[in-house]
C-alpha cells in the first residue's frame, strides 16, 4: 500500500510518493509510461498533457499527490482493442506528426478539445491548441488532422 | 534520354504513401533518450556560470560532496586531463582563424552565462540538481560585450584575452575584376542595413545523453539526442581518447533538431569522461531553459548590403559586409555559418559583380551555430529586401524588378563562383502571382490606402534560391571545411523476402525511413513493408555524415539509389545463370528479371544468394551492396514566396493574412512529407520575422531566458499555408532530387518583412527590423510621423 492511488490507463497503482514529486515523473519513472514526454520547465509547450478524469492537464504543472484516488489517460491508453483511436489514426493519414515528440501531449489535448466541442472550426482549434507548441509542421496538418475527426 | 526519365514515376515515386516510422510514435512507444533508465545509472548536473564574464577564482565541490546521494564532483580544474585538446570546430575558414580552446568545463573564465565551471553525479536527477546548488564558485564577475559590433570596438572587453578586438576571422569572396567600377557607372545605389535577430533554435525534446561503458573492454556506448551520431563518435573519440572502433554512439529516436543537435556538446563529452572514470552508466538530461544557455543559438548578424543597378532597374553589382557573432567560443561549425550564405547575397539574380566580406566575432553570448537555413536565410533576408528597396527607390513593381533579374540560362555560373545546375525563376513566379492573385491583392492594397484604412495591406516577395545538399567534398576542402560531403548507403537482400537498408543519414523526424523505402522499392520491387531502413548508431551503419543542410535525400538518398543499381547488376548475373542465358540478354524491371523465356525474382535471387548452391564461378554468396556518394555539385532549390500582411498602424500588430509558396526541389519523393517540411520551415521563418528573439541585457544575462520569455509560435499565431510547386528535376543526380528541409526557414523571413514595409511604404516608412513586434512597428511609424 502506498499513500497515493492512481488509476492510469484503467490500471489502479498504489504509489509511495514524495510530495514534490510532478505527475509527469511519476508517469515517466515510476510507471515507465515514457510515451508522456517532457518538453519544458515552465508548463510552456504542453507536450505532457495527460487526461485527468478526461480532461486535459499538463502534467508537469500537477503533483503526483494531487492525482489521488483519479483517472489518468496518457497516450498508451488511448486504443482501444488494439484499434488506434480516431485521431491518431487522423494525425497519421494528415502526416500530423514529423519527429513525433509533442505528439503524445498534442493528441491527448484534441481528445480534450472533442469531448468539450465535438465539431469546432479550424479557428476554434487553432485557439484550444495554445498551450502546445510543436516546432516541426507548422501547424496545419494537426489542424487538419483534427478538423477530419470533428467532421 | 535524360536521366530522370529512368525512374519508375507514378509508381512510389512521386506518392503521398503515408509514414512507416508514425506508428510508435502515435503509440508512445518512440525511444527517446530521456527514457533510457540503466542498472547503476548516475545523474549528471552542471554548475553553470550565472555570469557573463567572470574570472574563476577557486571551486570548492565539497559542500556538495556531502549530499548523501552525492556520488562525485569535479571542477573544470580537476577534470582537465581527461581532455585531448577542446570541443571540436570543424571549420577554420582562414588560416589564421582564431579557434581557442574550449575545454568541456571552463578552467579560468566563465565566459557567458551558462558556461560549465562544475559537475556534480548523483544517484538520482534531483539530487544532482540540488547538489549542484550546493557546489561553491567563487566569481571575479569583468565586463561583458554581448553585441559583435560593439565588441569589434576599441577597449571592448575581451573575450579571450589574446584575441585581439574580438576578431576570429575575416573571410572575403570577390568576382573578378571586383564591383568598383559597377559602383562608379551605377545609375542607383541603394545600401541597406540590416539585423538578423539572435534565435533559440527549440526543438522540442530537450537534449539528452546517456553513456554505458564496458571498463574491462575499455568500451562505450554513448546515446545522444543528436542529428549527427558519425561526427561525433569520429570527434569525441579524439577529444576523450576513447579509440574510434570503442566507441558506439546512437541516436535513437531523436525529437527534431533543426541544426540545434548538429553539434558536439560539453555535456557529451562530460558523460564519457565520467563513466570512464566511475565505470558506470551516465545519464544527462537538459531542462528548457538550461537548454537556452547551454545549446547553440542561430543567426545574430549585422548586414550591410548595397546593390549598383541601371536606371531601369537591372542590377550590375552586389557588394556585402557582414559582422557575425561567434558566441563566446566556437562549436562545431560556428565559424562556417556566414559562408554557408557567402554565395547567395545576389539571389536569383543575374549580377556581373560580387564582392562578399564576413568579420566573425567573438562576443560574451552562447556559441551560435548551425539553425535551420544557416547562412542562407540571412543571405536571402538581405538581397530580397534590397530588392525590394531598389524596387521602391525606381517606383517600379517588386515582382516586374525581379524578374527583369533573373538567371535564365542554365547551367548558370553566378558572380560569386558556383554553377547553379538548374531552375526555371519564371514559371515559380508566375505560378505564385497566380496563386496570390496578385492584381486583385494589388487593388485592395490601393482601396484600403484610398478610404483610410488603418490596417494597411502589404504585399511581399521572396524569390530565392538556396544551395544544399551538403556537398561535394573537394568545394568543402577548398573552404577549409573539415569532413567530406559524401554520404553512405547499403542494400541487403534477406533470404526469407525482406531488405535491410541502411542510410548513413540521421533521421529526426524527415520521415527518411519512409522516403528511403520508396527509392528501394521503386528500383527493386519490394513492397514498402518489406522494407527495413536502418540508421541512426554507428554499430548498425558505420559508414555516414548524418543529417543537416537538407543534404539527406539529394546525397543520402543519391547513395541509396546507386547502392540498389549495384544489387540489380548483381542479381542479373545470378538471374542470367539461373535462366541460361547471357547477362546482356537479362532485362530487369522492379525486382523481376526476365531472360529467354523465363524470369526469377529478386527474392529467389536473394535466397540463391544466400544459400549459395548454384551460383556462377565468379559471384560471392550473399546479395548486398554498399555505395558511398559524392556530389560533383550542390543543389539548388529555388521559389517565388508571397507573403500577404494587414498592419493595424494604430497598435503596430502585424497580422499574417496569407502565405503562397511556390518551390521547385526537384523531383518529389513523397510531396505530403515534402509539403510538411516546407509548412515547418514556413513556420520557422515566420517567427523569425514576426515574433523570435533571444535578447541579452548589458551584463549578458540572457532576458528571454524560458520558454514563457522566448515566444516560440502556436498554432494560434499561425495561417494556413498555401503551397505549390514547379518541379524541375536537378541534372546532377539520377534522382533529380535538390532538398527541402530549409527552402521554408530561407524564403520566408524576407518575404513577411517585405510585405510588411510594403504595407507602410506609404505612410513613410521603409525600414523595420525583426520581429516586426507591435512595438517596433508602432515605435517605426511614430518616428516618421513625428
Amino acid at each position: 500500500m502506498g499513500n497515493v492511488s492512481l488509476t492510469v490507463n484503467g490500471v489502479l497503482h498504489e504509489l509511495e510518493l514524495e510530495p514534490r514529486e510532478l505527475l509527469v515523473y511519476v508517469l515517466r519513472e515510476r510507471l515507465g509510461l515514457t510515451g508522456t514526454t517532457v518538453g519544458c520547465d515552465t508548463s510552456s509547450c504542453g507536450a505532457c498533457t495527460v487526461l485527468l478524469d478526461g480532461e486535459s492537464v499538463k502534467s508537469c504543472t500537477v503533483l503526483g499527490v494531487q492525482a489521488d484516488g483519479r483517472e489518468l489517460t496518457t497516450i498508451e491508453g488511448l486504443a482501444e482493442n488494439g484499434s488506434l483511436h480516431s485521431l491518431q489514426e487522423s494525425f497519421h493519414a494528415h502526416h500530423a506528426l514529423q519527429c513525433g515528440y509533442c505528439t503524445s501531449g498534442m493528441i491527448l489535448a484534441a481528445v480534450s478539445l472533442l469531448a468539450e466541442n465535438p465539431h469546432p472550426s479550424a479557428a476554434e482549434i487553432r485557439h484550444a491548441l495554445e498551450g502546445n507548441i510543436c516546432r516541426c509542421t507548422g501547424y496545419q496538418n494537426i489542424v487538419d488532422a483534427i478538423e477530419a475527426v470533428a467532421g | 534520354m535524360s536521366a530522370q526519365t529512368k525512374l519508375a514515376t507514378g509508381n512510389v515515386i512521386g506518392v503521398a504513401v503515408e509514414r512507416k516510422e508514425d506508428l510508435t510514435l502515435l503509440s508512445g512507444q518512440a525511444q527517446w533518450v530521456d527514457n533510457m533508465r540503466l542498472p547503476g545509472m548516475v545523474y549528471l548536473a552542471v554548475v553553470r556560470s550565472p555570469y557573463a564574464h567572470a574570472r574563476i577564482a577557486g571551486v570548492d565541490v565539497t559542500p556538495a560532496l556531502a549530499h548523501a546521494d552525492v556520488v562525485a564532483a569535479w571542477s573544470g580544474d580537476d577534470l582537465a586531463e581527461d581532455w585531448h585538446g577542446g570541443l571540436p570546430c570543424a571549420w577554420l575558414p582562414t588560416e589564421d582563424t582564431k579557434a581557442p580552446l574550449h575545454l568541456p568545463l571552463a578552467t579560468d573564465k566563465a565566459r557567458y552565462v551558462g558556461d560549465g565551471v562544475a559537475v556534480v553525479v548523483a544517484t538520482g536527477r534531483a539530487a544532482a540538481e540540488d547538489a549542484a546548488e550546493l557546489v561553491k564558485v567563487e566569481y571575479e564577475p569583468l565586463p561583458a560585450v554581448t553585441d559583435p559590433e560593439a565588441a569589434l570596438a576599441d577597449g571592448a572587453p575581451l573575450v579571450h584575452d589574446d584575441i585581439e578586438a574580438n576578431r576570429c576571422y575575416t573571410w572575403t569572396l570577390e568576382s573578378e575584376g571586383g564591383v568598383a567600377q559597377h559602383f562608379e557607372d551605377a545609375a542607383v545605389v541603394v545600401k541597406e542595413r540590416y539585423r538578423q535577430n539572435r534565435l533559440i533554435p527549440n526543438a522540442i525534446e530537450p537534449r539528452a545523453v546517456v553513456v554505458n561503458p564496458l571498463p574491462a573492454a575499455g568500451e562505450f556506448t554513448m546515446w545522444s539526442t543528436t542529428q549527427v551520431p558519425h561526427i561525433a563518435r569520429v570527434l569525441l573519440s579524439g577529444l576523450v581518447g576513447i579509440p574510434e572502433a570503442k566507441l558506439r554512439v546512437v541516436a535513437p529516436d531523436v525529437g527534431g533538431g533543426f541544426g540545434s543537435k548538429l553539434n558536439v556538446y560539453a555535456e557529451e563529452a562530460l558523460a564519457l569522461a565520467i563513466a570512464r572514470r566511475l565505470g558506470r552508466p551516465v545519464k544527462w538530461t537538459e531542462t528548457r531553459s538550461e537548454g537556452y544557455l547551454s545549446t547553440i543559438h542561430g543567426r545574430d548578424v549585422w548586414q550591410e548590403i548595397e546593390l549598383a543597378a541601371t536606371a531601369e532597374g537591372k542590377i550590375t553589382a552586389v557588394r556585402v559586409r557582414l559582422v557575425a557573432a561567434m558566441g563566446a567560443y566556437l562549436q562545431l561549425v560556428t565559424t562556417g555559418i556566414p559562408l554557408l550564405g557567402a554565395w547567395l547575397y545576389g539571389g536569383s539574380y543575374d549580377v556581373e559583380g560580387y564582392s562578399f566580406e564576413c568579420t566573425a566575432v567573438f562576443t560574451h553570448t552562447t556559441p551560435t551555430d548551425a539553425y535551420r537555413g544557416a547562412g542562407r536565410p540571412e543571405a536571402t533576408y538581405a538581397i530580397e529586401r534590397a530588392v525590394d528597396a531598389l524596387a521602391r527607390e525606381l517606383g517600379k513593381d517588386p515582382a516586374e524588378l525581379r524578374r527583369l533579374n533573373f538567371i535564365r540560362e542554365f547551367p548558370a555560373t553566378i558572380a560569386a563562383g558556383l554553377t547553379i545546375d538548374s531552375g526555371d525563376y519564371d514559371a515559380l513566379l508566375d505560378r505564385a502571382l497566380a496563386n496570390a492573385g496578385y492584381e486583385s491583392l494589388r487593388a485592395e492594397q490601393a482601396e484600403r490606402r484610398a478610404s483610410g484604412d488603418p490596417k494597411r495591406l502589404g504585399i511581399g516577395f521572396s524569390t530565392y534560391v538556396e544551395m544544399c545538399g551538403l556537398a561535394p567534398s573537394k568545394i568543402l576542402g577548398a573552404i577549409r571545411y573539415g569532413a567530406g560531403g559524401w554520404d553512405a548507403a547499403t542494400v541487403r537482400c534477406l533470404p526469407t523476402g525482406t531488405v535491410q537498408v541502411l542510410i548513413g543519414t540521421s533521421p529526426h523526424g524527415q520521415g527518411h525511413e519512409t522516403t528511403m523505402a520508396q527509392i528501394v522499392a521503386d528500383r527493386l520491387g519490394y513492397e514498402l513493408d518489406e522494407i527495413e531502413v536502418l540508421h541512426g548508431d554507428t554499430a548498425v551503419v558505420p559508414l555516414g555524415m548524418d543529417t543537416y543542410g537538407s543534404r539527406s535525400l539529394a546525397v543520402g538518398g543519391v547513395a541509396l539509389y546507386f547502392a540498389a543499381e549495384r544489387i540489380a547488376e548483381k542479381a542479373k548475373r545470378i538471374a542470367a545463370h539461373k535462366l541460361g542465358v547471357d547477362v546482356a540478354q537479362v532485362k530487369h524491371e522492379r525486382g523481376t528479371f526476365t531472360g529467354g523465356d523465363g524470369s526469377v525474382t529478386l527474392k529467389e535471387i536473394a535466397l540463391s544468394a544466400w544459400t549459395a548452391h548454384d551460383l556462377p564461378d565468379e559471384v560471392e554468396p550473399g546479395l548486398e551492396a554498399s555505395f558511398v556518394y559524392d556530389p560533383p555539385n550542390f543543389s539548388w532549390p529555388a521559389g517565388a514566396h508571397v507573403a500577404v500582411v494587414e498592419v493595424d498602424t494604430e497598435t503596430g500588430l502585424v497580422e499574417l493574412r496569407r502565405y503562397v509558396a511556390v518551390d521547385d526541389v526537384g523531383t518529389v519523393i513523397n510531396p505530403t512529407i515534402v509539403d510538411g517540411q516546407v509548412h515547418g520551415g514556413l513556420a520557422q521563418g515566420v517567427s523569425q520575422a514576426l515574433y523570435e528573439e533571444a535578447l541579452y541585457d548589458e551584463d549578458g544575462n540572457l532576458l528571454t531566458s524560458s520558454m514563457t520569455s522566448y515566444l516560440v509560435p502556436s498554432a494560434a499565431e499561425l495561417p494556413e499555408w498555401e503551397v505549390d510547386r514547379v518541379e524541375v528535376p536537378s541534372p546532377t543526380n539520377p534522382l533529380g532530387v535538390k532538398g527541402v528541409g530549409e527552402t521554408g526557414a530561407i524564403a520566408s523571413p524576407a518575404a513577411v518583412m517585405n510585405a510588411v514595409v510594403d504595407a507602410l511604404a506609404a505612410d513613410g516608412v521603409t525600414q523595420v527590423d525583426m520581429p516586426a513586434t507591435p512595438e517596433r512597428v508602432w515605435r517605426a511609424l511614430k518616428e516618421v510621423r513625428s
